[in-house]
């Protein structure tokens, strides 16, 4: 029994987190069409800004423990935001139009740049931002020990899903964010600025992003080539949702979440294998994955 | 059978390049011998290129072939390194019939994704069998050549060298006729228009489903010879960062030519070699910057370079 709260904790802890890390890599999709494998690189920028600022604040500063959490946050938008303009605005503007296979190349070329960028600026040794994971203390379900951390991490993707579903299927800029995946070239013709809703979406996919790695950095120990682990992950997780949808992200995430927390606890020799397993089985059944929809073949 | 012209001078490039090999060095010959052998894997993304379908997942038939080799050894007692390289060709195959099934339903990114999970499927398998040496892999030696035991160092790469050279000439003229022949021009019409040639009455799903597999014994051909020259394998070759590799060469390269491979892999091999050496930390962003400026400016690879040259003499 207890084997199986820890799966269903551990879990849900875990698919919390890839939603997180696919929520903005989903977003881009839907709207850009652009399958960002820089993504990753998004996510490994957010938790190196999000350590160094808040290992910088605690190891100076006399301040409050609670700062270090809108650090954490804070970091994470402006690197999201600084890095996104740049990005959007410097290379994939240029880019447009082009193949949606040629586009995962070049943000793939983008990867590696980013890679090494984030070597010269943050160099190759580890950054800690342990406090604000320690800080928040653990809770006890029966036998298991849970960090809060990681249980608040849950509500914070569970705000964050909705708040995006709001975003989209409740306000303006949603209807006509939603107009532009139904039909590019109508929503032009009808008079919407679609180049300024591709920067807003990528800003938006790259703060996503950044936000993840900045709340997953006290979890862990930030070192080069975290994005590159985790760009693979946040793949699977949409492409079994059906990319574009940030409700298929969230059924990904789930079921992702709970069979490698399943793999783990029963039969660990199958936690890589399990993930990349669920994806290509749904694939199997829906090549569009859970959610996407299905396109009618061009002549 | 008959030689074209590009058949002759390729054949001519081997000879030169195996006499070359007595006479030049040794760390010389080992940066051929792997960017020959990985270029082998290369023509197995590009043959994929072709027909339209981009491989982000090769890495998993460059690993097949360099495991079976290294476990042929290991475990089933076949020292002979052409045996072991038909074996790797041989399980490749296999698997790239099963998996074949289910990929050629799919195309564009969910081919690139498909394809990725599936080396990460066996990248992570490999990373949890203790018996294969988890992350660490193992060590391939003691393998012979029709029952002569090189020795290890200078006389074994110098083997290897050989049998990539060889072996690099037979799959460069098969590839070439194979792009020349019914087959070839119909995977680059499927790339095209894919309805057009159903309506054709042929089925592109079985033609990318051949064009899959012998795709994959290319590869796997190329992990073999690359286990043999570094007498190492590794999970790390089926992680998605090598086939990350392949692309990047064959984009390099092109697909206007048999060769561009070869020659983008050894431009690989040697850029990579010296940057590493020199500017470790901003070796990535080199190759990034340079895929960009491929795709941009030499969106047919260096290739283009070459064979621009040739139609303007002809004008």
């Amino acid at each position: 029994m207890t084997s199986f709260l820890a799966v269903l904790i551990d879990g849900s802890i875990y698919a919390s987190w890839l939603f997180l890390v696919a929520a903005g890599l989903t977003v881009i999709y839907g709207v850009m069409r652009i399958l960002n494998m820089a993504h990753g690189s998004f996510y490994a920028i957010g938790a190196y800004s999000a350590a160094s600022l808040v290992g910088w604040y605690f190891n100076n500063g006399i301040g409050p423990a609670w700062i270090s959490y809108l650090l954490l946050v804070g970091a994470a938008l402006l690197a999201g935001l600084i890095v996104g303009v740049i990005v959007e605005r410097g290379l994939l503007r240029l880019m447009y139009g082009r193949d949606e296979i040629l586009m995962v190349i070049i943000t793939y070329a983008l990867l590696l740049i980013l890679e090494d960028t984030m070597k010269i600026v943050w160099g190759v040794s580890p950054y800690f931002a342990y406090q604000p994971y320690t800080e928040l203390g653990r809770t006890a379900f029966g036998l298991l020990k849970v960090s809060n951390y990681d249980l608040a991490l849950v509500g914070v993707s569970c705000l964050l899903g909705l708040g995006l579903w709001a975003w989209l299927e409740r306000t303006n800029q949603g209807k006509v964010l939603r107009a532009v995946i139904h039909d590019r070239e109508i929503a032009v013709a009808m008079g919407v600025n679609v180049r300024l809703m591709f920067t807003i979406t990528f800003v938006m996919g790259t703060t996503l992003g950044a936000l993840a790695g900045a709340l997953t950095a006290p979890a862990i120990s930030v070192v080069p080539g975290i994005g590159i682990e985790v760009i693979v992950l946040a793949f699977a997780v949409v492409v079994i949702g059906g990319l574009g949808s940030i409700g298929g992200a969230a059924v990904g995430a789930l079921l992702v979440g709970l069979s490698r927390a399943a793999a783990v606890h029963y039969a660990p020799e199958f936690e890589l294998f399990v993930i990349y397993g669920v994806m290509s089985l749904v694939l199997a059944f829906r090549p569009e994955g859970l959610f996407g929809r299905t396109m009618a073949r061009k002549i | 059978m008959r030689f074209d012209r590009t058949e002759i001078s390729l054949a001519l490039i081997a000879i030169a390049c195996v006499l070359f090999g007595f006479v030049s060095p040794g760390w010389l010959i080992f940066l051929l011998t792997i960017a020959l052998s990985k270029a082998l894997v290369v023509q197995g993304v590009v043959m994929q290129m072709r027909s339209g379908l981009v491989s982000f997942g090769q890495g998993l038939f460059y690993c097949i072939g360099g495991y079976t080799v290294g476990m042929g050894g290991q475990f089933f007692g076949i020292h002979d390194a052409i045996a072991a390289l038909a074996l790797g060709i041989a399980v490749a195959i296999v698997v790239a019939m099963i998996l074949g099934l289910l990929l050629t339903r799919y195309r564009d990114i969910f081919f690139a994704m498909l394809s990725l999970a599936f080396s990460m499927i066996l990248f992570g398998i490999l990373v949890k069998s203790q018996e294969l040496g988890s992350t660490d892999g193992f060590n391939v030696h003691n393998w012979t050549v029709f029952g002569w035991a090189p020795e290890t160092g200078a006389d074994s790469q110098q083997t290897v060298f050989t049998m990539t050279i060889l072996a690099g000439l037979v799959i460069a003229i098969m590839i070439h006729r194979y792009t020349k022949a019914g087959i070839g021009v119909i995977c680059e019409a499927v790339r095209e228009n894919e309805v057009r040639v159903e309506y054709l009455g042929l089925s592109p799903r079985w033609l990318l489903y051949g064009n899959y597999v012998a795709a994959a014994s290319v590869s796997a051909l190329g992990g073999g010879l690359t286990a043999l020259a570094t007498g190492h394998v590794d999970p790390e070759m089926a992680y998605w960062t090598t086939s990350g590799e392949f692309i990047f060469i064959a984009l390099l390269g092109g697909l206007g030519h048999v060769a561009a491979p070869f020659i983008a892999a050894i431009v690989f091999s040697v850029v990579r070699t010296y940057s590493i050496e020199f500017v470790p930390n901003t070796w990535q962003m080199i190759l990034g910057f340079t895929l960009l400026g491929v795709i941009v400016f030499l969106p047919k690879g260096l290739w283009s370079l070459v064979s621009r040259e040739k139609s303007g003499e002809r004008t």
